[in-house]
């Protein structure tokens, strides 16, 4: 048993005990890092900073006046911007972009002691089931390292199940946080739109993106939730909603709880073996008091599509500043302005991403705005009124998160549109602006993590984190 | 073929809140290029918009101003570009549910009835930085980009295409400058571009309700030009249409050197802005309370002013007409009048004198030392006779340039003016008893002989004896000689 294996929460009894230091904890982590650098999870590793930081909360702790997450050293993915550290989201254009400023999560977590260890990779802006189009290179699954982490936030996914840091952010768009989770077995959470400040995260879609944690334990996620949740003045999105403490809901039962089962995440498509895991797990759930009820989400066929557009409408005006003229990479040798927008951005932008663009930019052209953009949000609306007319019978729904475990690297990458499909089971969650959680369930028959997914009501996280953290101490 | 033209203006009102629209740094115009920024305003990576409250409430301001309708939701909206001066490449302005909509503004031209002239909306947005690309520090083949304006925030005023005539267009820019330096959301200064606008013209057979062709005319930096572009290019369409030719729809931009307007490469304005709701910001809602709060407070508008003083004042109404003009010479006006009993004569004096020196000084009202109180002191000695109106204009000069207070200004010049009957009535008879042969003339009927008399006095009192007392005594004083 190596302390790296550990979840933070048995972390921190050590490094509050003096067991063990913060700064021998960074060490392991750095050599784990080197050690699997193949997986190729950071786009930037911050050695002597992390070192130097785990040396300062390490005489907090002999003082006693560490904060909550003290010890706790963290992946972070590579949009999320830390002052004076690059941030390049993948992609060439910002590969020598240095942030001027703190994203609001990055300012609560330093404040809360936690250690940022590095920046972790994943698909270029975001963009990706698969973490393969980061201009860094794919990351690859520590479970079977032929296969791929997931995406977009597979560099987070990786670094913790790798054990290169205690816990990662991701960000969720439409499953980015969930399915990496899903595919490297840990737990990841997709906040209610607006619970975490999207102040310093590099938008992908800016209606849609929620910061999350990925970690080993439900307890790590309550913890982490505890310390990025909240209104932000600087994010007119966040909402204005009292805080509470997530881990009061853990070591919770399940007794009385209605747990909807929506017919249409268990259709043609879905692998039957990952089927049976969550059957089995609902059944469990059963059989500890919970009623297990069949619910439907009738719009769910329309998600893909609304999700598609609405997310490239967004992206397209959203990457639109990546242009070369003030900051990021620049083309050279140009003879004028359009020139320089061309090229800056035809060089800087990997081909998903132009896909995206090009798709978003088609949506939002007078002509096709009603055809496309605009129906799209009423199709939004339908879905989110789909969530509405089942949470008034059940506290959260259990559903799968992908339709398979982890593909082969490059099995996907040059079929975009099975790629988009692979995403059914986690958009609408964004779609509604919904917390959800992915949950480790078991391996399929190949040793493949399968992942569980529980959605709840806007809010709802500390319901979600009870049932996710009743599963987890089951097994 | 007589044609009559259709005009339609889009001003843009440069607000003077503090700090710019979504961020909070500072709006000051003039300062160190780039120096006001912050990651919101430069579209660092990340950053995200908030909006500043002050600018809903002078949208609300002006919304009610106008008599615009405000709308209970209006919605942010992103117009993408590209241009270096535009750090998202995005403007966040409105689009579909603008701020307000519906409203009117009411011109009035000398000798000609009032034209209404309808508001279709007031939307609020963001401004861009600015491009410098021929000035000396510039290179020769590069562009630079101040980024400081980016974020200051503007609301833009669509009018309905109702403007007969461009000195209709003229009128209802000075109007609409008054009302916005009025409600003190705009200081309304043209030199640093508080006000621009762009206007579209077309011509249509009189008679006729169809609309013709349109052209946009744009950088125009003054309401003059903004009338003479109109007259270029409403003569300009005629020409092509008398000649049977067909007006191509284009924007033209004014030259003032050259008093000419062209056509900008069509590929500049061919924009597709794919405007979509700006998922950064929450729709902007405004309830019947919040417009109440904010009406309880809007200040006097010209019209109303005017109003009052020609009937709180008793003031003709071109005094009131040209006292209301300016805000600041309203209150320096009412400040005045309130201290005097002859408001006409403050009137009279701040349209004269004070207006007139402070353009010959090329002072700002707010930095005269010539208060309005002092100058209701001077008004209450000339009043009261206590200066002859010769002196009080010396009075008025010095007090400009000192400060000094009129009273003491007259005690320390001598300019006291002789109103002692005793005083005057003893020079009086001197002057008879030196001059009998001029008394006897006067008896003898001739009353030139009158100034000769009053002159004498005056060298006397070295033009300090009050001369209506002087007039009486004298008439007096010989018709007694008479008897």
């Amino acid at each position: 048993m190596q302390l790296t294996d550990l979840d933070y929460t048995s972390l921190r009894k050590r490094i509050v005990g003096r067991e063990i230091t913060c700064a021998q904890l960074v060490a392991d982590y750095l050599d784990n890092i080197r050690e699997k650098k193949p997986l190729n999870a950071f786009i930037s590793v911050f050695e002597k900073d992390a070192r130097q930081r785990a040396e300062e909360i390490d005489r907090k702790i002999s003082a006693n006046n560490a904060g909550a997450l003290a010890g706790l050293v963290l992946g972070i993915k590579d949009l999320i911007v830390l002052s004076g550290a690059p941030t390049t989201c993948g992609s060439k254009i910002l590969s020598n972009f240095i942030s001027p400023y703190d994203a609001t999560v990055i300012k609560k977590l330093a404040q809360a002691d936690a250690v940022f260890i590095g920046k972790t990779n994943m698909d270029e802006f975001a963009m990706g089931s698969s973490s393969e189009t980061s201009f860094s290179g794919a990351v690859k699954n520590p479970t079977a390292t032929d296969r791929v982490a997931g995406g977009s936030s597979g560099g987070s996914a990786a670094a913790v199940a790798g054990n290169l840091c205690t816990a990662a952010l991701g960000s969720d768009t439409g499953g980015s946080i969930r399915q990496p989770a899903s595919f490297c077995g840990v737990v990841g959470i997709k906040p209610t739109y607006g619970r975490v400040s999207r102040f310093g995260l590099i938008a992908y879609a800016s209606s849609l993106d929620q910061i999350g944690p990925l970690c080993k334990s439900v307890d790590d996620a309550a913890s982490i939730l505890n310390v990025i949740s909240g209104y932000d003045h600087l994010d007119s999105t966040s909402a204005n909603q009292p805080t509470e403490d997530y881990t009061t809901y853990l070591n919770r039962d399940v007794k009385g709880l209605i747990i909807g089962l929506p017919k249409e995440y268990y259709g043609a498509g879905l692998d039957p073996e990952i089927r049976q895991n969550i059957e089995n797990r609902a059944a469990q759930l059963g059989k500890a008091g919970a009623e297990i009820v069949e619910v439907s989400l009738p719009h769910t066929e329309y998600a893909i599509a609304a999700y598609y557009i609405i997310a490239t409408a967004e992206a397209s005006s959203n990457l639109a500043r990546f242009d070369g003229a003030r900051y990021g990479v620049r083309a050279e040798k140009v003879m004028d302005l359009e020139e320089m927008y061309v090229k800056s951005r035809t060089e800087g932008f990997g081909s998903e991403v132009k896909r995206r663009i090009m798709l978003g930019t088609y949506v939002l052209s007078s002509g096709y705005y009603d055809a496309y953009y605009r129906k799209a949000q009423k199709v939004r609306t339908l879905i989110r009124q789909d969530f509405n007319n089942v949470f008034a019978q059940v506290d959260c729904l259990l559903t799968p998160i992908a339709p398979t475990t982890a593909f082969r690297l490059g099995e996907k990458i040059d079929d975009p549109l099975t790629m988009y499909l692979s995403d059914i089971y986690t958009v609408s969650c964004n779609l509604a602006g919904l917390p959800g959680i992915a949950l480790p369930s078991g391996a399929d028959s190949h040793g493949l993590p399968i992942g569980l997914q529980l959605l709840g009501k806007p809010f709802s996280e500390g319901k979600l984190l009870q049932v996710a953290d009743f599963l987890e101490k089951l097994n | 073929m007589y044609y009559e033209p259709v005009i339609g203006l889009e001003v843009h009102i440069q607000l003077n809140t503090d700090t710019k629209i979504f961020c909070s740094c500072s709006t000051l115009f003039g300062a160190v290029p780039n120096s006001q920024v912050c990651p919101v305003c430069l579209g660092m990576p990340g950053s995200l918009p908030v909006l500043n409250r002050k600018v809903m409430e002078y949208a609300v301001r002006l919304s009610l101003a106008t008599g615009c309708k405000i709308n209970n939701t209006s919605i942010l909206a992103r117009k993408n570009y590209f241009y270096p001066d535009l750090p998202k490449s995005y403007q966040i302005s409105q689009f579909e549910e603008p701020f307000a909509e519906h409203g009117e503004l009411v011109v009035k031209i000398e000798g000609q009835p009032s034209r209404r002239i309808g508001i279709t909306r007031i939307h609020m947005e963001e401004d861009a930085g600015k491009s410098l690309h021929a000035e000396s520090f510039v290179g020769k083949d590069e562009s630079l980009v101040d980024v400081n304006r980016c974020g200051v925030p503007l609301l833009e005023v669509v009018s309905d295409p109702d403007f007969r005539t461009p000195q209709e267009a003229y009128e209802y820019l000075v109007h609409l400058r008054q009302i916005v330096v009025y409600l003190g959301i705009c200081d309304g200064n043209m030199e640093e571009g508080s006000l621009r606008c762009d206007a579209n013209v077309s011509l249509r057979p009189i008679g006729t309700t169809t609309l013709g062709t349109k052209t946009e005319l744009k950088n125009m930096n003054s309401f003059r030009a903004v009338e003479k572009a109109l007259e270029y290019e409403i003569h300009r369409q005629e020409m092509i249409l008398e000649n049977g030719g067909v007006i191509e729809q284009q924007t033209l931009l004014w030259d003032a050197n050259r008093n000419v307007a062209e056509s900008m490469r069509t590929k500049e304005y061919s924009h597709d802005y794919r405007y979509f709701p700006d998922p950064d910001l929450a729709p902007i809602s405004m309830t019947a309370g919040d417009i109440e709060q904010v009406r309880a407070n809007i200040p006097e508008l010209p019209e109303a002013k005017r109003e009052r003083f020609m009937r709180q004042f008793s003031l003709p109404e071109y005094d009131a007409q040209v006292l209301t003009e300016s805000p600041k010479v309203a209150e320096y006006f009412e400040q005045t009048a309130l201290r005097v009993k002859d408001k006409k004569a403050a009137s009279n004096w701040i349209m004269g004198n004070l207006l007139r020196s402070l353009k010959e000084r090329n002072e700002h009202l707010h930095q005269l030392k010539l208060t309005p109180a002092f100058l209701a002191e001077l008004l209450t000695l000339i009043e009261q006779g206590t200066i002859s109106g010769s002196s009080a204009k010396e009075v008025f000069e010095e007090c400009l340039d000192s400060g000094k207070s009129p009273t003491l200004i007259v005690e320390e010049k001598g300019l006291l003016q002789i109103s002692d009957l005793d005083a005057i009535e003893q020079i009086v008879s001197s002057i008879i008893e030196k001059n009998p042969r001029d008394v006897q003339d006067y008896l003898n009927g001739n009353e030139k002989v009158l100034g000769f008399f009053i002159g004498q006095i005056m060298r006397a009192t070295q033009g300090k004896a009050n001369p209506k007392l002087v007039n009486s005594i004298l008439r007096k004083k010989l018709a007694l000689l008479s008897k």
